[in-house]
């Protein structure tokens, strides 16, 4: 033991010249990274967090979160009914249509279960679910007053605990020999300096606020999407780690993207840009054609393939079109639906051309059958001999006045990332699990999603590999 | 299409919290808020009189300034809810009175102290003011209990004759119709809900004040400031039963009835206010609404004046200086009862009847 006093000394020693040595070091500050750093902690590391964001926007795309989703075998206090393991995988399964890593993603479905009771540890409170999305309250856990309030409690934690944070502190840099993780290069107000950590957790989010990196995978187009969270995440840390023989996973134009409101601002729009009233109307492109069958699934299973097939239409813009029947059917937005007493005026106020869009919206009514409208269940509406069809809730567009909303692809979070393993450890290029570097969220997403969504799944690989991430990289650095 | 502009911040709030949801858990104005999808003056009225300004929901909002979408549902509520205060004054020449609350009730306090110690100068002579008086009927010397009774029922039902008719401005301006006053369940919810207090709360971790951790302690405050206060008026109230009723006269000795209430209910208005004073200088800039401070702050004073005064009166009543210390707490009362409807006292009352509504709102969702 004199030895190891020793050292230790002689190494706080060498600190104070070329700043203190951490044990962990995590890079990021949304749930994965404080799961780790947490985590971490609590296994007896000291712990450094680096986020790149000013104080006010820490916490990356968690900010706009809501809820996770969690296995779980019986109702709670909040989750309306059990959610097996089971059928979590098998909704997984659907929505990546198989792109997924079944044991990787088995493995974090497992570990969910105990995330319920873990997060709550760490100071986070559940509610039932919110007015409106009473489809998820069996499966979704919501975060009482949402992803900044759990975010909140997790920095209050990680503070409790001994976790030093610093904000507006961007790694620009990062030292690593043979697969080992050395320092990384801060950039701060004050300058820039090193920062040496005896492991490193990547949780730094994803790129899709890095416009010219979309493009590599989509081409010009992705100059028109709108980014509905964080500006921090440009995949600064996600390109060094590849440039550095980490092993990538998943393709650049993979990612959770929605169709949202057109008006929203380019970045940080969050959740009320979007919009719940597709499967109500018909949805037409700046030509006045549909693309699409509007009624295909209850909204919230399928509302995640909006914004690639809005991608793929002239212009990346389309037009949900619906009558006054329909207005108070969804949730309110931010925006106010643009109004028009005809189609035709409608169509004037969008910049479309009237005749089109009349014949549009005459041939889709004439094509709608006789059925039971029912909002909130499967109905019997559908159209016959129409392309695309609509099979639920076809319902003529005929009881002015007449509404649109134009919407754009609204990206999310993307899945390009770094390949893992279970402990959450980066996987190197020749296939060999790195020696000190961990990586969680949505810098690994795409480990677990090849492509689709699922709401709140988000949510979870941050959580389940933030924490396994941790407990990893703080075992590393303290043998 | 509103009233002022606060009103057409507090609708645009409404319109951005509606479409997000997120704070549901937190208090009963974003619930009240989902049953709506558009927002009259009268429901913005309504709603900012349900808000506690617990502040929870601005540092759990992912839109709160900087953010260019500017949401401050805690600060922007406090304006409206300041401003139907004033709209809802009765008789409505009074209602400027909110406009400099702090200085109204400054000058109402100085003139009405003035005047008791006048009153007792000119009605006796100096000597009385400084003389010693014990035992029985020694107040009296200074003024006869039935000219204080007088002078104190008329300005007590002064005020709360403004303050009803204030009540049933801000109920019709709300829309909400009169019989549901009646009704006994969604009163009995709103009592408990008042009483404890349940929405300065934070939806149970506690409230914000000053940073982005539940720290504040102005639910504590406020009870010992509200009990206090009821238990100063069961003191008074007691007191007077015992005059009339008993025929004993005050100053009781301090194990009867009156005094161990008025004593109890004295400490938690020196304590109560003096912690609501401070978590009000601790306040977030961010949350704080100008236009009410002064009124919060001269309330706030008021009562500790009040409890102050008479717990000095208390200590010192057998000494030559009960005569001015007597002037100065009468003349504080007074001037707390005649500025009653004109000030922060008011707030109880509309609050108390949003969540009358709110409870009624609730049990007819279900």
């Amino acid at each position: 033991m004199k030895n190891g006093e020793i050292a230790g000394h002689v190494a706080s020693r060498r600190d104070e010249t070329a700043g203190r040595r951490h044990d962990v070091l995590v890079i990021g500050g949304g749930n994965a990274a404080l799961c780790a750093a947490i985590s971490a902690r609590r296994a007896g590391a000291s712990v450094l967090v680096l986020e790149a964001a000013p104080q006010f926007y820490r916490g990356g795309n968690t900010r706009h979160t809501r809820n996770m989703r969690c296995a779980h075998d019986s109702a709670t206090e909040t989750l309306s009914g059990p959610y097996t393991e089971d059928e979590f995988w098998e909704d997984l399964k659907r929505v990546t249509q198989g792109r997924t890593d079944e044991e990787l993603a088995r493995h974090m479905i497992a570990q969910s279960k105990e995330m319920l009771t873990w997060i709550v540890d760490q100071g986070v409170r559940f509610q039932p679910s919110l007015g409106g999305t009473l489809s998820l309250g069996r499966t979704n856990s919501f975060f009482l007053g949402g992803g900044r309030a759990m975010l909140n409690a997790l920095y209050a934690t990680a503070e409790q605990l001994g976790v030093e944070i610093r904000y507006d502190a961007e790694v620009v840099g990062l030292e690593i020999e043979n697969g080992m993780f050395l320092s990384a290069t801060v950039k701060e107000q004050t300058g820039t300096s090193q920062v040496r950590a005896g492991a490193l957790v990547a949780a730094s989010g994803g790129f899709e606020a890095n416009i010219d990196w979309l493009k590599q995978g989509w081409g010009e187009i992705a100059g028109n999407f709108l980014i509905r969270g964080t500006p921090y995440n440009r995949g600064t840390i996600l390109r060094i780690l590849i440039d550095n023989d980490i092993q990538q996973i998943g393709d650049v134009t993979q990612c959770h993207a929605v169709a949202i409101d057109a008006r929203a601002p380019k970045f940080d729009g969050g959740i009320i840009t979007r919009l719940d009233c597709v499967i109500y109307g018909i949805v037409v492109n700046k030509n006045c054609e549909r693309f699409y069958d509007e009624g295909e699934d209850i909204w919230p299973k399928r509302y995640a393939i909006w914004g690639r097939l809005v991608a793929a239409q002239p212009d990346q813009i389309a037009y949900i079109i619906f009558d006054a029947r329909s207005l108070e059917l969804f949730m309110p937005s931010l925006f106010p639906p643009i109004k028009g007493d005809s189609i035709a005026e409608l169509a004037g106020q969008l910049g479309l051309d009237p005749e089109k869009l009349t014949k549009t919206v005459a041939t889709f009514n004439n094509a709608v059958q006789p059925g039971t409208f029912d909002p909130d269940n499967y109905d019997d509406c559908a159209t016959a001999g129409l392309t695309p069809p609509k099979t639920h809730w076809a319902r003529k567009i005929e009881q002015g006045p007449f509404y649109a909303y134009p919407v754009r692809p609204g990206i999310t979070f993307t899945y390009l990332g770094v390949k893992v393993n279970k402990e959450a450890r980066m996987i190197m290029s020749d296939g060999k699990p790195a020696a000190n570097m961990f990586a969680a969220g949505e810098i690994m997403a795409g480990n677990v999603l090849g492509q689709g969504y699922a709401a709140g799944i988000g949510m979870t690989i941050g959580s389940v590999f933030g924490r396994a991430a941790g407990q990893g990289a703080a075992k590393h650095a303290r043998n | 299409m509103h009233a002022t502009s606060a009103l057409a911040e507090a609708d645009r709030l409404m319109t951005v919290c509606n479409s997000c949801r997120y704070c549901e858990g937190i208090c009963a104005v974003f619930p009240a808020m989902e049953m709506r999808r558009a927002f009259s003056d009268g429901d913005l009225n309504y709603l900012a009189n349900l808000c506690h300004g617990c502040s929870a929901c601005y540092y759990d909002c992912q839109f709160s300034p900087p953010h260019e979408f500017n949401v401050n549902v805690p600060a922007t509520m406090a304006k409206v809810r300041t401003e139907s205060y004033e709209a809802y004054a009765w008789p409505g020449f009074l209602a400027p009175t909110f406009r400099r609350n702090g200085l109204v009730i400054s000058i109402a306090a100085c003139v009405s102290v003035f005047a008791f110690i006048v009153g007792f100068v000119a009605l006796r002579d100096p000597s009385v003011l400084f003389g010693t008086h014990t035992g029985p009927g020694a107040f009296y010397k200074l003024m006869p209990h039935n000219t204080m009774a007088v002078l104190f029922g008329a300005a007590f039902l002064y005020a709360m004759i403004a303050i009803a008719m204030g009540i049933r401005n801000f109920w019709r301006d709300i829309g909400e119709p009169a019989n549901t006053l009646t009704k006994a369940t969604p009163l009995w919810q709103a009592i408990k809900d008042a009483s404890s207090l349940r929405y300065l709360d934070g939806g149970g971790v506690g409230c914000m004040n000053d940073e982005d951790k539940p720290t504040d302690t102005r639910r504590i405050y406020h009870h010992l400031t509200f009990y206090g206060f009821l238990l100063c008026f069961a003191a008074t109230t007691t007191a007077t039963g015992y005059h009339y009723l008993l025929g004993l006269e005050a100053p009781y000795p301090w194990y009867d009835l009156p005094v161990l209430l008025g004593t109890l209910g004295g400490l938690g208005l020196v304590i109560g206010p003096i912690g609501l004073l401070r978590a009000k200088f601790q306040r977030d800039r961010e949350l704080v609404e100008a236009r009410s401070y002064g009124m919060d702050v001269g309330f706030l004073v008021m009562l500790l004046l009040t409890s102050i005064t008479g717990l000095l009166l208390l200590v010192l009543r057998a000494t030559p200086a009960m005569g001015m210390l007597l002037a100065l707490h009468i003349g504080i009362v007074f001037a707390l009862f005649i500025t009653m409807p004109y000030g922060k006292f008011v707030h109880g009352f509309y609050r108390f009847l949003a969540l009358v509504r709110y409870a009624k709102e609730r049990s007819d969702a279900h």
